[in-house]
């Protein structure tokens, strides 16, 4: 395109559109999510209607890998991923919010500090984390050894029992907590709070009314994301559990390793997939994404 | 708003039990990785304490291998996700086009999913194309999942960007590729350093991808996995150190990066006004 820099630039040809540059822009990411994600699905969703112990993609479809998961034990390993991140996302409610109403409302140049402190540790990977508490936890570990030495008091290993997996789980997953609610609290108003103090209500009458109901997208945001990353978690119940728990995440494993049973693998992964996209879909048609991000609303 | 004293400090005192907490781990593995003997148990004396284990580490061929498969997948995916999160960030907060809300929401839908599952979906995939998995496997199975973190990061830059210099230099006669090359990805720079960063630090440390879709060569964390799982060897948390050391290196230049954008954006701002 030349111009001729005397005369204003005459009116962008058609192809200059913004819907045009959209669509073409997005297209990178289509066709990665399409040979990376979507595919993949697909081959899993499919592989799941294959008969029991085969690793041919085209045979006669069948229900009888269903079939197996509702006659078995299956749905004990279901019920456990749900419970145990039921429990994690509840707990990290209670952690979090004071320390997320601390950092939304009261401390300065403190809440860019813990910010950065536990973000920090999102980049850590989760193993060598899980390891920590392992070596805290087991028998003449960190923990054991000091109370043996000050209290004198001899425990056995903290490790492989339920609250151990909670704990690990609670603590590999609290950033996602976190900084959803830091993020819903800083959209509390303060003078609506000042107002309501100021009419004479109670603490509890401005946390119920005010901070709870509009710090509620934060709220959501991070029990989702907390839920369905925890419903997916494999390590915690492996490093910390020692095979206490099984979970549907480690169950679809070692069908795909040691039972090297693709297809009900795959049956499995399915419902899971399914699960999951039902929570997420449904999540996240309600919340207004621009609006989290900080996008102004000019138009 | 008004805080009392008490309160500041009830509150600040809760922060930082929750912060010692946080990091009990990490000292535990740096303890752990000082002590001599072969079975760890605390307390040591001071004289059983040793930097055998980092040397060993960093002699052992080894751990030299299992570090270049990690670092080689995560530059690659850092590279491949920094390009395409590029462009679709535009498509998620520059342009307004048909199909963008159900675009945003999309991007988000594979952060959202167990990694597990997506690794072990693209396990099946590629012994379905007949591809053996190995590292540069594991390169697209950790850019389909770092790919929306990058997207988000580079928008957030550009939602906070003026649209009228674009405007400006397309009014003067500017092509497109001289507005993107002159204009756009300057402008966004920012945003694409700090999405390398991300990528470069989430690759690094991902174990559930790697773990399915690495086939023969293995990276770091599971490496790291393997040997845990079978029993404690005292090189394993000098590793791990070295690893989270590593780690935090990128961090403080990622940190860096994003206190210069913020001071350079406030410049900007009370330039303008």
């Amino acid at each position: 395109m030349s111009a001729t820099p005397s005369v204003p630039a005459p009116k962008p040809p058609r192809e200059f559109s913004p819907a045009f540059f959209g669509t073409v822009c997005s297209l990178p990411f289509f066709l990665l999510m399409l040979f990376g994600f979507v595919a993949p699905l697909l081959c899993v969703v499919w592989f799941g209607f294959m008969p029991a112990k085969t690793f041919a993609l085209l045979q006669m479809p069948t229900f009888a890998n269903y079939e197996t998961i509702f006659n078995q034990t299956y749905f004990k390993s279901i019920l456990w991923s749900i419970g145990l991140a039921t429990v994690t996302v509840l707990t990290l409610l209670v952690i979090c919010y004071p320390l997320a109403f601390g950092m939304a409302k009261i401390f300065r140049g403190g809440a860019s500090f813990i910010t950065y402190a536990i973000a920090t540790s999102l980049f850590v990977s989760e193993n060598i984390r899980l390891f920590g508490w392992v070596i805290g936890f087991m028998k003449n570990g960190v923990v054991g050894g000091t109370l043996a030495k000050v209290f004198d008091v001899q425990i056995d290993s903290l490790l492989y029992n339920i609250p151990v997996i909670i704990l690990g789980m609670v603590y590999v997953y609290l950033p996602f907590m976190l900084f959803p609610l830091v993020l819903g609290l800083k959209m509390v108003p303060d003078q609506v709070r000042e107002a309501a103090f100021d009419l004479g209500a109670s603490r509890w009458q401005v946390f119920k009314k005010i901070d709870l109901p509009l710090s509620m997208p934060g709220v959501l945001i991070g029990s989702l994301l907390v839920f369905v990353l925890s419903v997916g978690a494999i390590s915690e119940a492996k490093i910390l559990g020692g095979q206490k728990v099984v979970t549907i995440a480690s169950d679809i494993e070692s069908e795909f390793t040691y039972a090297q049973n693709w297809p009900l693998g795959s049956a499995l992964s399915t419902l899971f997939i399914a699960l999951t996209t039902v929570v997420v879909f449904f999540a996240l048609g309600r919340f207004d994404l621009e609006k989290l991000l900080g996008k102004k609303r000019s138009e | 708003m008004i805080v009392t004293r008490t309160q500041k400090a009830g509150f600040s005192l809760y922060a930082g039990l929750v912060l010692l907490v946080f990091y009990f781990p990490l000292l535990c593995i740096i303890v752990a990785s000082l002590s001599k003997r072969r079975f760890f148990s605390f307390p040591y004396p001071m004289a059983d304490m040793t930097t055998k284990w980092y040397a060993d580490a960093l002699q052992s061929p080894q751990v030299a291998d299992f570090i270049g498969v990690s670092l080689r997948i995560a530059a690659l995916t850092a590279f491949f996700s920094v390009v395409i999160g590029f462009f679709s960030a535009l498509a998620y907060a520059r342009y307004r086009w048909r199909g963008r809300q159900t675009f945003q929401r999309l991007v988000l839908f594979p952060l959202f999913f167990p990694q597990s599952v997506l690794g072990l979906a693209l396990l099946m995939w590629f012994s379905f194309l007949h591809i053996t998995p190995a590292w540069w496997t594991a390169v697209i199975a950790h850019t389909v999942w770092i790919t929306p973190i990058t997207t988000l990061i580079i928008s957030i830059q550009a939602y906070g960007q003026d649209d009228s210099l674009e405007e400006a230099a397309r009014d003067m006669g500017a092509t497109r590729l001289q507005i993107l090359l002159r204009i756009t990805v300057p402008l966004l720079l920012p945003g694409m350093i700090t999405a390398t960063c991300f990528a470069v630090l989430l690759s690094w440390g991902n174990f559930a991808l790697s773990l399915f879709t690495t086939g023969a060569d293995s990276s770091l964390p599971e490496w790291l996995y393997a040997r845990m799982t079978t029993g404690y060897q005292p090189l394993v948390p000098a590793v791990g150190v070295i690893s989270v050391v590593g780690a935090v290196i990128l961090v403080v230049v990622l940190f860096t990066v994003v206190a210069w954008n913020q001071r350079r954006a406030r410049r900007l701002t009370a330039a303008t006004e």
